[in-house]
């Protein structure tokens, strides 16, 4: 494995010509923070190989399927419409997840593991009795997620409550109604913080043990842009 | 939460607890024998630590309901419940597939096949590359975690390359298994990260025991004819 070197944030916006139809295309958010800032809770070389890789090869593979949806909606080729729709909703899902969860965290000296104060804080106390029940419901079920996924905790607007979801894979929170007909809520579902239970969130640092990784985890959770996001949909 | 139809939860005599115990099998080589194509590191860890997990969790869950006792392959299928899992499932079947996998390697292994199973990966797939670039492919598009099969078809006596999710295994889809290749990430996470295509091509060069596929074809074949 790659020596220890001196890890920095890097920009890494990658421009992608745009087609001649003006086909948008996606490019690697900056991380807010050094890959080394959340350590020890989470290694400056997972941080690295998690944007610079991972992330970067769902944009990747997501703008390559985007580029081939339209050229098949162009030609009216339907089928290969929909045969794009597993790697679109994969690779998509898996760009939209973890801009979120780059976001979700922050170096301790910024706020990460500070909990949230305002309004946020009071509707956990409210549906979860308390932060530290939400973080052990969150921690429990993310132990347990069989394979890859995410667990989540969202904001449902239907019905104003706060709960906590798990996805499988890339699947996205507001794609949850897809993954179970018998669920309605999908589409208004807010997600507030997601937590990466692939492996490759993990595994160099915390090999098999999982619930070592989520108990370290809440140390650098930013409950901060958890509560704008809560505050914007509940002005 | 997961019905409890048809799996009762009456206690077993202590006798039955010894035997019915489901073990940890050792691949049929030493941890460090696959290096330094597959490390002894990740044999350590995948081994000793996420099958043997799978093993323990498994007997934890079995014992005392009516599984305690049954052959893995019985729980297995049992616990598949048709796709509307069990909750031991994932572990029954993680113990066989990891036991399948160990024994699909091998030390100096890799390179293509001869005789029978060469024959008629070549009948079915066009060719050994068309059929390894099949093998690769479905290993590599499984989103997440699951597994890429080259299975046998008895039906239509034929060949095939599947892929499945999780834990999911031929035995449930009604295939015989030939050869699997574990994409899990803890499979090749500490010696490839996240370049999952390397680990397959260096699996295919290095790793597969070809001798392990063709007595499993044989097998397959000759209980395919007793059904």
């Amino acid at each position: 494995m790659a020596l220890r070197t001196l890890i920095n944030r890097k920009t890494l916006t990658t421009t992608v010509p745009l087609g001649f139809r003006g086909l948008q295309t996606f490019s690697l958010p900056d991380l807010p923070y050094d890959y080394g800032a959340l350590e020890p809770a989470i290694s400056g070389e997972i941080m690295q190989l998690h944007h610079q890789k991972h992330h970067q090869a769902y944009i990747t593979n997501y703008n390559k399927a985007l580029e081939q949806l339209d050229a098949a909606t162009t030609k009216g080729d339907a089928s290969t419409v929909v045969k794009l729709q597993s790697a679109i909703k994969f690779n998509g899902g898996g760009h939209v997840n973890h801009s979120i969860f780059w976001n979700n965290l922050a170096p301790v000296h910024e706020g990460g593991g500070e909990p949230p104060k305002g309004s946020l804080g009071w509707s956990i106390d409210n549906s979860f009795g308390s932060l530290e029940a939400l973080i052990q419901k969150m921690t429990t079920e993310g132990a347990a997620l069989q394979g890859s996924g995410w667990v989540w905790l969202a904001l449902d607007k239907e019905f104003k409550r706060l709960v906590v979801e798990t996805t499988a894979n890339q699947a996205s929170c507001v794609l949850l109604f897809l993954q179970d007909p018998l669920v309605t809520k999908g589409p208004s579902l807010v997600p507030l913080l997601g937590i990466d239970v692939w492996e490759h969130a993990y595994y160099l640092q915390y090999k098999n043990v999982r619930p070592d990784y989520l108990k370290n985890i809440w140390k650098v959770i930013n409950w901060k842009y958890a509560s704008e996001v809560f505050e914007k949909e509940n002005p | 939460m997961a019905s409890t139809q048809g799996f009762s939860l009456s206690a077993r005599s202590s006798n039955e607890n010894v035997a019915a115990k489901i073990e940890l099998k050792a691949p049929p080589y030493p941890l460090d024998a696959l290096e330094p194509h597959m490390s002894r590191k990740t044999l350590e860890f995948h081994w000793g630590k996420h099958h043997r997990s799978y093993v323990d969790n498994l007997n934890k869950q079995i014992v005392g309901t009516e599984l305690h006792g049954k052959t893995l392959e019985a729980i297995i299928v049992n616990t598949y419940n048709k796709g509307d899992l069990h909750p031991s499932f994932n572990n029954a079947a993680q113990v066989w597939n990891h036991d399948f996998f160990w024994e699909s390697m091998k030390p100096g292994g890799g390179g293509v096949p001869n005789g029978e199973l060469l024959e008629l990966i070549k009948r079915d797939f066009g060719s050994f590359e068309e059929f390894e670039k099949e093998f690769k492919t479905a290993a590599a598009t499984q989103f997440g975690s699951g597994w890429a099969w080259l299975v046998y078809k008895a039906q239509d006596n034929k060949l095939l390359v599947i892929k499945t999710p999780n834990a999911v295994n031929p035995l449930v889809l009604d295939y015989y298994p030939l050869l699997t290749v574990d994409v899990w990430e803890h499979a090749y996470y500490l010696d490839f990260q996240n370049r999952r295509p390397d680990y397959l091509s260096v699996f295919m060069e290095n790793l597969v025991s070809w001798e392990a596929v063709s007595s499993r074809l044989q097998l397959a074949k000759a209980q395919a004819a007793q059904t």
